[in-house]
């Protein structure tokens, strides 16, 4: 999933001052599960703001709604029925969601109230982990299920490097080094000849090659 | 040619030295050290902005060092450059008459002065060994556009033995080694028995056969330094009895057991089947290069003649 944190409360402040009716649009997908932008978090977040206006005097309207997907058409598209009654959106969904109600609604100026940050797991309650970059050409089977594209920090194909020490990253010695990890892995299943094998460099045009990607599946298509 | 070359090519012991070079834009800091090091060692390391701190650039420094009359060492790490800027900075530095160049992943940038930056890690140390090999033997860039002119590059790369997993070092020697690493710079020696466990392994897998192996040492100059390195810097191993024989000196006379500390160390290494030479790493104190090698029996140096 996509993974997300609320900007601090004094920048999303500011992004909103302009406006005098607002409304906070919440997503249910990724968001929600990393407890960013979910109904919860846009309902708080809107009363935050609601009670900031008050004690400074200022008149504001938010209304809340929390959408199923922000980053789908679809499920924005019935938005229509109310964005008027508004002069600008603040969306609690991901960098995609913020984008999509903009493409959709190009005459509403929307704001974003999260940064976006990785693609990652919940690995606990509170505790997500990046653990994909989108690099467009998967090796997760070379390297026994763990990316070092994403988890080493130097996004070393053909590690570990000279830092690596009692299993932790130089950078910093709470991180797991993913070349232990990787060799832990590949030496249960027994396929650590894997790694004398020299990994080529990467094929970054399948991430950045022609600027931003998409896919077009005419099967897909109605 | 190189005379780092010429000298393992030989069958001699070689002696590198490092020379950091200064946050100015200064020449004479480099041409002060290039008279310390004359000399002392049979080629110069020219660090690439170590600790991820802006310097002088690499491969400006070997410039002044070539116009000194010296062999450089051109390290080139993977952090700052894509395969462009890489490539492009090695046909560069032959045309300059740099002939010798360590291929590095190099300090993140979390250490440094830059902490913000974007690392680039486009390539990584060994798939860089393995460009420049491809430019220098094949006489093509990546992917195998034709050069004009191939680069003349001795090709050196760095190994950790202080690193884990001990039993992987190895394994990644040899791929630095197949990738065309001619010659390898270790990590500073200090614990001799890991050092001595990590060059059995090597041994056994025919390695030091197929590479020259240049220790890496550098003198310490405090018992503050020491636990410093230990602690701080990555990838470093000091036994602790290092740390006491240092903490034990009188604080004016520590310099001198880190001399001595550095010279014995280098006398048991000569000692270890495989070593090909020495890389003293001696960190803003260059002024110690020239002791350290005279009394470890190494002086004098053969005579250098530009081509």
């Amino acid at each position: 999933m996509i993974t997300a944190e609320q900007k601090p409360i004094d920048e999303i402040r500011e992004m909103i001052a302009p406006y005098k009716r607002i409304l906070a649009l919440g997503c249910g997908s990724c968001v929600a599960e990393c407890a960013a932008g979910g109904e919860k978090e846009t309902a708080m977040l809107a009363s935050t703001l609601r009670m900031a206006a008050k004690i400074d005097g200022r008149d504001l309207l938010i209304h809340e709604k929390t959408v199923d997907r922000q980053c789908v058409k679809d499920f924005i598209l019935p938005l229509d029925d109310i964005i008027d009654q508004y002069d600008a959106v603040l969306s609690l969904g991901c960098g995609a969601g913020v984008q999509a109600v903009a493409e959709i609604f190009p005459d509403v100026p929307i704001m974003p109230a999260l940064n976006t940050e990785f693609i990652g797991e919940t690995r606990d309650q509170g505790y997500w982990v990046e653990n994909c970059v989108g690099c467009g050409d998967c090796v997760l089977y070379d390297f026994g299920g763990i990316c070092p594209l994403t988890r080493c920090s130097k996004r070393l194909l053909n590690g570990p490097c000279g830092g690596s020490r009692d299993g932790k990253c130089e950078v910093d010695p709470e991180v797991p080094c993913a070349w232990q990890l990787i060799i832990e892995r590949l030496s249960k299943f027994n396929a650590l000849d894997r790694l004398e094998k020299i990994y080529q460099p990467k094929d970054w045009s399948m991430k950045q090659g022609l600027g931003p990607r998409n896919i077009i599946r005419e099967d897909q298509q109605r | 040619m190189s005379q780092l070359k010429k000298i393992l090519d030989k069958g001699d012991l070689a002696v590198t030295a490092e020379c950091g070079p200064p946050k100015g834009a200064d020449p004479e800091a480099i041409f002060k050290k290039a008279e310390l090091l004359r000399g002392k060692a049979d080629a110069i390391n020219v660090t690439d902005n170590q600790t991820a701190t802006v310097r002088m650039s690499s491969l400006a420094a070997c410039g002044l060092l070539i116009s000194a009359g010296l062999d450089p060492v051109l390290q080139v790490v993977v952090r700052d450059r894509n395969r462009i800027a890489l490539q492009s900075d090695i046909l560069g530095a032959s045309a300059m008459g740099i002939r010798n160049v360590l291929c590095l992943s190099g300090d993140h940038q979390s250490f440094g002065n830059q902490p913000q930056t974007m690392g680039v890690f486009d390539l990584d140390s060994i798939q860089f060994i393995q460009v420049v090999k491809t430019m220098r033997d094949e006489g093509t860039i990546w992917g195998g556009e034709p050069l004009t002119k191939s680069p003349e590059l001795f090709i050196g790369a760095v190994a950790n033995p202080f690193a884990d997993p001990l039993g992987f070092r190895p394994v990644r020697l040899a791929k630095k080694i197949r990738a065309g690493a001619d010659f390898i710079q270790t990590q500073c020696v200090y614990n001799l028995d890991r050092f001595e466990e990590w060059m059995n392994m090597a041994r056994e897998r025919g390695l030091t056969e197929q590479v020259n192996i240049l220790a890496g040492v550098t003198p310490l100059k405090s018992s503050n330094m020491a636990k410093y390195m230990k602690k701080r810097v990555s990838g470093i191993d000091i036994p602790d009895e290092l740390i006491k024989r240092m903490e034990e000196t009188p604080k004016n006379r520590q310099r001198e057991t880190g001399i001595n500390i550095c010279v014995e160390t280098i006398q048991r290494l000569k000692e270890i089947q495989g070593i090909r030479g020495f890389h003293i790493m001696a960190i803003e104190w260059e002024e110690a290069v020239g002791e350290i090698v005279g009394r470890a029996g190494l002086l004098p140096r053969p005579s250098f003649d530009q081509d």
